[in-house]
């Protein structure tokens, strides 16, 4: 019987022999007896193509002819490669124990996107690989493959692109580098476009009120954004791009091992634009000539024996954008009333540093300091309107983890320091501020080992403006039965809006800007406090044998009090705070399957109710769809005639109706609809991979050429009072085709 | 500012200091055969007040323990884990607690050990 089912097992192994690559992972003990090693980590050199051993040492891994050498590894064994002459042999690995257990790293096989079913919170994780689906080439940019967040156009002349979470603006997400805060403040508006996406190693996406450890301002969640490291990046990286509208992009890394525990990487970016678009016709470009550079440094300190890591980076940004009529020359036209254009130029110098010391004796026993600052200098005009802003930003953290009684119950504590100070320049008035903080949390986590956990935290913060305040979240996470997460969050956040930085889109308008006096202490208006509370499950199952899952979730944000950001007036822009109800509900719905072992479906129908007390009436939040439902298909193709393989994948987006702001008191000529129409869009990329150093890929965004007809109201007067850029709902420009390559030497 | 911080620094470095001289380490061998035994072996071995820290590694089936030697002793933990169906190499698991073990994890079964191994 047993020979029997050997022989069925290898029979359809036999028949598609040459796509794969069987074998078994086995330890020889000190008495001689043989061993199967479950969880070795086995990998085909220079790619991300591997797999674990099962609980008998058995693995299965697929082949093509560019794969040469598979590596094998297991924490306390020594590592193996051994080279692949014929695929069909069955490999019996023997992996020795090594002598010290400290050298040891652990790898894992990267899912390219994963929802965790064992954290407290509701976090997704975008890897590198996933990241690459879309070649295209920032970190606002980086999720198209990503239901959970909406990604939009922020106005129609800068073609900055703007994230939503949960049905509300990126100001209220908690943006971070390696955790360190890093979109915020000025950086606001651009800040996410000045992240190469070569840069980005993976991504976290936390739903919800998210950890104390990293700050009070987090409402809707956080978006962490990981980014390569010396040590793990190849030698040299070069990747290029073109796309046919006229930008080029250019990406190089150079990563060198100093000494046995220092590594260091130099990464370079360059990006332009300088060719003009004006496709509908409206005088104005489609979207801005642009330059950017971008440099990071970036030092790795691993000594593991001793239990120590450090990190420091410097960083180093220009970037130029103009925009505006076709026209329109600055050294001509500049301040004059005859051609509209606009110049933004931002300088950033960015320094970070991280050290944590893990007690090499008590591995659950570490400290870890994050230390960042940041001076970022922005001088902009649009038309005849001025807005220049300079911050300089200081924070620190220090974070001690440890168990109390057993590692059942852990612990995280420490204390933060910020200080931030802007110079504002709006039109011809002056914003000063300073902003600085003293913080203590503490953050308890409790996991029973099988099906419940959660994560308590609470911070006590001193602001000097926003007062002394508690910050408390709550995760739960409870598994009822198999392969499910139930997951329960509430959180409080509180933030000072900086009300330009946030809405820079309004000055490429001709709109009024009025800030109704409250006495407060950030622009005479009060901080924003909210509640956030979220419920959602994740359940696996097999459907034809293969895997699938199905995640349902529900947040509410509830604010106490908002500065209500009023476009309701069209020849004004309101600022006030809340008077009334301002919450955001949203319902996700998920289903993800691999029905094929290299085909993936993704797919996501969204719902949003986001209303806010208005002086004109509670409305829905303007120019943000009640619905939107997603689809993502990748495919790779692993061919045996062909070295190399391709990779398939294609994003297919329905957004719904939005609101546009009311443009009743207009004359009938700049009135609007009031809802834009629904509309959907294509996204798909096909990638060639030579060999795991070469590969090339080309794509195309909005391949089913939808744009919106007059993005810009009163474009033929730009200095009259009706002329409004802000507006936007859909793409401005049409299909985008473009390619690119990569190559990587390790 | 900076005071309060170098006071913090200095509590934190201190509680680490403290709390390594209540840590004495030991391993010793359990026998077990999947990760579901893992997982019963570390919970026995973390439920014994005293226990901070328990690593069993499925491979070798030593498991490492980190615990306080003032509040409880080798020979505690070891019965702790014997009760919970697993034999050490010094406390033999009950007839009636081995017989709790699901179908899988009877490890002192032949056939069952065989299957896991090849």
């Amino acid at each position: 019987m047993k020979y029997l089912l050997v022989i069925l097992f290898f029979i359809p192994s036999l028949l598609i022999a040459q796509s794969r690559v069987m074998g078994k992972v086995i330890e020889t003990a000190a008495d001689g007896s043989v061993l199967p090693l479950m969880g070795a980590n086995v990998i085909w050199e220079g790619s991300t193509v591997g797999t674990f051993s099962d609980e008998n040492g058995d693995f299965i891994l697929p082949y093509n002819t560019t794969y040469k050498t598979i590596i094998i590894s297991y924490v306390g064994f020594t590592s193996k490669k051994i080279k692949i002459k014929d695929p069909s042999v069955f490999l019996k690995i023997t992996l020795t124990r090594s002598d010290i257990l400290e050298d040891v790293t652990v790898k894992a096989r990267k899912k390219t996107t994963s929802v965790s079913y064992i954290a407290s919170q509701n976090i997704s994780t975008i890897s590198s690989e996933e990241l690459l689906k879309a070649a295209c080439c920032n970190l606002s940019e980086s999720f198209e493959t990503n239901p959970s967040i909406d990604v939009n156009f922020s106005d129609a002349i800068s073609a900055t692109k703007q994230i939503k979470m949960l049905g509300l603006t990126s100001p209220y997400i908690l943006i971070t580098t390696e955790n360190i805060p890093s979109v915020r403040g000025a950086a606001q508006a651009y800040g996410l476009s000045f992240v190469p996406g070569s840069w980005v190693e993976s991504i976290q996406v936390t739903k919800g009120a998210g950890s104390v450890v990293n700050g009070f301002e987090s409402i809707t969640g956080q978006i962490n954004a990981e980014l390569v490291k010396p040590l793990t990046n190849p030698k040299l990286f070069v990747n290029l791009y073109g796309s046919l509208n006229g930008r080029l992009e250019m990406n190089t890394h150079i990563n060198t091992r100093l000494s046995p525990h220092w590594n260091t990487g130099l990464y370079i970016h360059g990006n332009s634009r300088n060719e003009t678009f004006d496709k509908n016709k409206d005088s104005f470009l489609d979207m801005p000539m642009a330059k950017q550079i971008n440099l990071m440094n970036k030092w790795q300190y691993t000594n593991l024996q001793k239990g120590l890591i450090g990190f420091l980076n410097f960083r180093f940004l220009k970037d130029q954008k103009q925009t505006g009529q076709v026209e329109y020359n600055p050294s001509v036209h500049k301040f004059g009333s005859d051609i509209w254009g606009s110049e933004v130029d931002t300088k950033r110098f960015d320094f970070s540093g991280k050290f944590g010391y893990v007690n090499p004796e008590i591995p659950y026993q570490s400290l870890g300091i994050q230390l960042a600052y940041s001076l970022h200098e922005q001088q902009a005009y649009f038309g005849n309107r001025i807005y220049d802003i300079n911050h300089k930003s200081v924070y620190s953290n220090l974070v001690y983890n440890s168990i109390i009684s057993d590692t059942r119950h852990k612990i995280k504590t420490g204390l933060s320091l910020t200080h931030d100070s802007y110079r504002e320049e709006v039109d011809v008035d002056n914003f000063n501020r300073n902003e600085n903080s003293i913080g203590g949390f503490f953050e308890y986590s409790y996991d029973n080992l099988d099906n419940f956990n959660l994560t308590a935290g609470l911070r006590l913060d001193h602001h000097n403006l926003l007062g002394n305040f508690l910050t408390p979240r709550l995760h739960l996470r409870y598994a009822p039965w198999g392969k499910s997460a139930l997951r329960f969050s509430i959180g409080r956040g509180k933030r000072a809006a900086n009300i330009f930085a946030e809405n820079q889109r309004l000055f490429a308008s001709n709109r009024a800007i009025n800030i109704q006096n409250n006495n407060g202490l950030i622009y005479d208006l009060d901080p924003e406090i909210a509640w956030n509370y979220g419920i959602s499950l994740l359940q696996g199952f097999n459907l034809f044998e293969r895997k699938a899952d199905i995640l349902i979730d529900f947040y509410r944000t509830d604010f106490k009090n908002q500065v209500v950001v009023d476009y309701e007036t069209p020849t004004e822009i309101n600022f006030y705070n809340l008077r009334g109800d301002s919450y955001a509900n949203s319902l996700q719905l998920e289903f993800n399957y691999n029905p094929l072992y290299n085909l993936n479906f993704k797919t996501a129908f969204k719902h949003y109710d986001v209303k806010t007390r208005y002086n004109s009436g509670e409305l829905q939040k303007p120019l943000t769809p009640r619905e939107r439902f997603f689809a993502n298909l990748s495919y790779e193709l692993i061919t045996t005639k062909n070295p190399g393989s391709w990779k398939f994948d294609a994003t297919y987006n329905w957004i719904g109706r939005q609101r546009f702001p009311s443009t009743a008191q207009n004359p009938q000529a700049f009135q609007l609809a009031a809802n834009s129409p629904p509309f959907s869009t294509l996204n798909a990329q096909i990638t060639k991979v030579f060999s795991s150093q070469f590969e090339v890929y080309f794509g195309g965004e909005n391949m089913t050429n939808y744009s919106q007809k007059n993005p810009i109201l009163g474009a033929e007067n730009p200095f009259g009072s009706n002329f409004d850029t802000t507006f936007v709902y859909g793409p401005i420009f049409g299909s985008m085709y473009y390619a690119g390559l990569r190559f990587r030497l390790n | 500012m900076r005071l309060l911080k170098l006071t913090a620094l200095f509590i934190l470095i201190s509680s680490i200091g403290y709390t390594q001289n209540n840590n004495s380490k030991t391993i010793f061998e359990v026998d077990g055969v999947c990760r579901m035994c893992k997982k019963r072996i570390e919970k026995a071995s973390l439920k014994t007040k005293g226990v901070k820290s328990a690593i069993w590694n499925l491979e070798t089936h030593q498991l490492q323990v980190i615990f306080d030697e003032q509040k409880v002793d080798i020979e505690t933990i070891k019965s702790n884990v014997s009760a919970a169906g697993h034999d050490t190499n010094t406390a033999r698991a009950s007839n009636e607690a081995y017989g709790k073990l699901f179908k899988c994890c009877k490890y002192r079964d032949l056939k069952v050990t065989e299957e896991h191994k090849l």
